[in-house]
């Protein structure tokens, strides 16, 4: 009860407050989430603090997507997380709702002695080049057509892909498909596909570890996996043919070119997005809830835990380089888990 | 406690345990013995069950199709399988000779003193878990693999007509002879202590006799150890090769994890174990089934290896008389 207490409550004085009535309660609701491992960092930095906040644990288990998704239709968890957003038919067939809770940004990577970040510059054709396994050295033509000035070895490229299926990989390939009509053709966009070259590693440290350890390879990871493993990230040519470097401004920049209001269900790729400053491959990644709630408070808290989150979580996303949602994509989230969301007795669960 | 239940608890030897209690324990031992067979049964059972939509959209020609791409959903299991059997097939072929030698070191010509560390160190090797054999694989093995064991494997035997074709190609680190260099290390403890062990059941009387008669240690080892335990032999390395080819962590971290046969065995590949434990949890429909198919194949694998051992002892005893 202490929860509808909180929730009407909140706007007025959410701190010590709130803090205060749901540790009074010894009915912390706690639930659990699975999915995708690309938002992992940030959804356990947020579960950490509402926990501190509120009193409700939040389990999260950074699984992959393919299982997040398995694991909301199977209703062994609360929610699910994705970094492939699901079809209408696919929601409707398990009465799912999807919603997007953060944005982020996958780079390439590269092993090559001497190179600095963002030296090394790409655009779309040749990296789906390099993956389609056309362009087998780092002096080729094309390569060297993008860095004129930089001195490139005459050696051979390892390409790094993922062996798992991957959200990552989803909203990679789709770009490259974006980009490079023959990847299109041959291999198209999913969470696993067939590599035409390449080796591949098990999840995204497991390309950061294989790009580290292999001289002459190539990779691509979630950003926060460039960094904490101090790897050489390119700068890619954009939509509108402008070089970027992978930051967090220019996810933004990706991330506000979005037009969420006409993409049904959310669903929206961010690759290649226009704007001179947008970094070419951004992502969003989903939540997945049933539209009906077998168990009210679960529901509710689910919901809460997204809805303070997306308000106040902001900040703690943007160190880890996630860009969090804007407001007026909040707004909008939280109308559709008013009209969608229901409780065992039919009657919305939020607000 | 009285008395008399204090002795009606001491064992009595040769206490007759009663028509019950002999009844109550032949049953249960035939249920343990009989649950073996049930459980092998229902995994062959869940496993066919599983994998019946795969055969059925591929038919048999799933067994010996190379393609493995989920975005088409189209499936065939021969790159897995190919996998699967070179990188045993590498490490048994490491491992075989290497453990031998340690099992004869052991029994025939080890100093009393560095016995018990060798068999000690030896054995712990078995206790190491596997993702600790995939994680030194990776971050201590490939790149000493790739800076110089392969370049110079490339630049020797890479050179040579017929066969050279095994040994060409960049050199990734990761890829099916890293794996099965992996696998020998995790197959050697299993061979040694079984060998050493059925290397000290021949009588000494046997091998006493030989070295009386004037006959080397070689000869001693060619012609009375071997023979005299060659089953126990056999087993082990039909154990071993089971062994590898199901492993599946360590091979994982090392094989390279690509769906497509190369000519050398430098390259990159993929087994039946390691494509499980990539893409298991994230597979659906048609590729989940695919994935079971080619348990079942690995299943049948390893049967068709123990079968094979077990035909193999037959004939030789048969010979042997």
């Amino acid at each position: 009860m202490s929860f509808t207490v909180v929730r009407t409550l909140r706007p007025a004085a959410f701190g010590a407050f709130s803090l205060l009535l749901a540790a009074g309660s010894a009915q912390a609701v706690d639930i659990t989430g699975a999915g995708a491992t690309f938002p992992n960092p940030v959804y356990q930095k947020w579960a950490e603090a509402y926990k501190a906040k509120t009193g409700n644990a939040v389990n999260y288990q950074s699984v992959g997507s393919g299982a997040g998704i398995k694991q909301i239709e199977a209703n062994t968890v609360d929610f699910g997380a994705t970094d492939k957003a699901l079809e209408e038919d696919e929601l409707k067939k398990n009465d799912l709702v999807q919603f997007p809770a953060v944005i982020g940004g996958i780079v390439p990577i590269v092993n090559l002695p001497g190179m600095k970040d963002g030296e090394l510059k790409l655009d779309g054709a040749t990296l789906g080049g390099i993956y389609l396994g056309t362009i087998t050295m780092w002096d080729d033509a094309a390569l060297k057509k993008t860095n004129p000035t930089l001195k490139l070895p005459h050696t051979a490229i390892t390409v790094v892909h993922r062996s798992d299926g991957s959200g990552t990989t989803y909203n990679f390939t789709y770009y490259l498909g974006a980009v490079n009509a023959d990847w299109q053709d041959k291999v198209g966009a999913n969470t696993a596909v067939d590599w035409p070259v390449g080796v591949g590693g098990k999840g995204n440290d497991g390309v950061a570890a294989l790009v580290q350890q292999t001289a002459g390879s190539i990779g691509y990871v979630e950003i926060a996996y460039a960094l904490t493993n101090k790897l050489t990230y390119t700068d890619m040519m954009n939509h509108d043919g402008v070089y970027v470097e992978p930051k967090l401004s220019a996810f933004q920049a990706a991330a506000a070119n979005a037009d969420w209001k006409s993409a049904p269900n959310y669903r929206l790729v961010l690759a290649n997005q226009p704007g001179k400053d947008s970094w070419p491959i951004t992502a969003a990644t989903f939540i997945l809830v049933h539209g009906k709630q077998t168990d009210a408070e679960k529901g509710k808290t689910v919901l809460g835990f997204y809805d303070w989150s997306l308000k106040n979580g902001q900040k703690m996303a943007e160190e880890l380089l996630y860009v969090p949602l804007p407001e007026s994509l909040v707004k909008q989230i939280e109308a559709t888990w008013a009209a969608d969301v229901k409780g065992p007795d039919g009657k919305p669960l939020w607000p | 406690m009285s008395q008399a239940a204090l002795e009606a608890n001491q064992p009595r030897i040769g206490a007759h345990p009663g028509r019950l209690g002999n009844a109550l324990f032949g049953g249960s031992a035939w249920i343990f013995a009989i649950l073996v067979l049930v459980l092998l049964a229902g995994v062959m059972i869940s496993l066919i069950s599983g994998a019946w939509p795969a055969f059925q959209h591929f038919g048999v020609s799933f067994i010996w199709t190379e393609v493995w791409n989920p975005n088409r959903a189209r499936y065939g299991a021969l790159a897995p399988l190919y996998g699967t059997v070179v990188s045993s097939v590498i490490a048994m072929v490491i491992g075989v000779p290497i453990s031998l030698g340690i099992a004869i070191f052991l029994t025939e010509l080890c100093p009393t003193y560095l016995r018990r560390p060798i068999s000690t160190a030896v054995e712990l090797l078995a206790a190491v878990p596997s993702i600790i054999y995939g994680m030194w694989g990776l971050f201590a093995l490939v790149p000493l693999m790739q800076k110089y064991i392969e370049p110079a494997i490339i630049g020797s035997l890479g050179n040579i007509p017929l066969i050279g074709d095994l040994f060409q190609g960049p050199p990734y680190g990761i890829g099916l002879f890293t794996a099965g260099l992996i696998l020998s290390a995790m197959v050697l403890p299993y061979m040694v202590s079984i060998m050493r062990d059925v290397f000290e059941t021949v009588p000494p009387q046997l091998r006493e006799s030989a070295y009386g008669l004037g006959a080397t240690t070689w000869e001693v080892i060619g012609s009375v150890v071997l023979p005299y335990s060659r089953v126990g032999v056999i087993g082990a390395f039909m154990l071993a090769l089971g062994r590898a080819l199901g492993e599946t962590m360590a091979v994982t971290f090392v094989v390279g994890n690509s769906y497509h046969i190369m000519k050398s065995i430098l390259a990159p590949g993929a087994t039946i174990s390691s494509s499980l434990a990539n893409e298991f949890a994230e597979a659906d429909g048609l590729q989940l089934s695919s994935l079971l198919a080619e348990g079942f194949l690995l299943f049948v694998l390893t049967f068709t290896v123990i079968g094979m051992a077990r035909l193999m002892l037959l004939r030789l005893q048969r010979k042997y008389g």
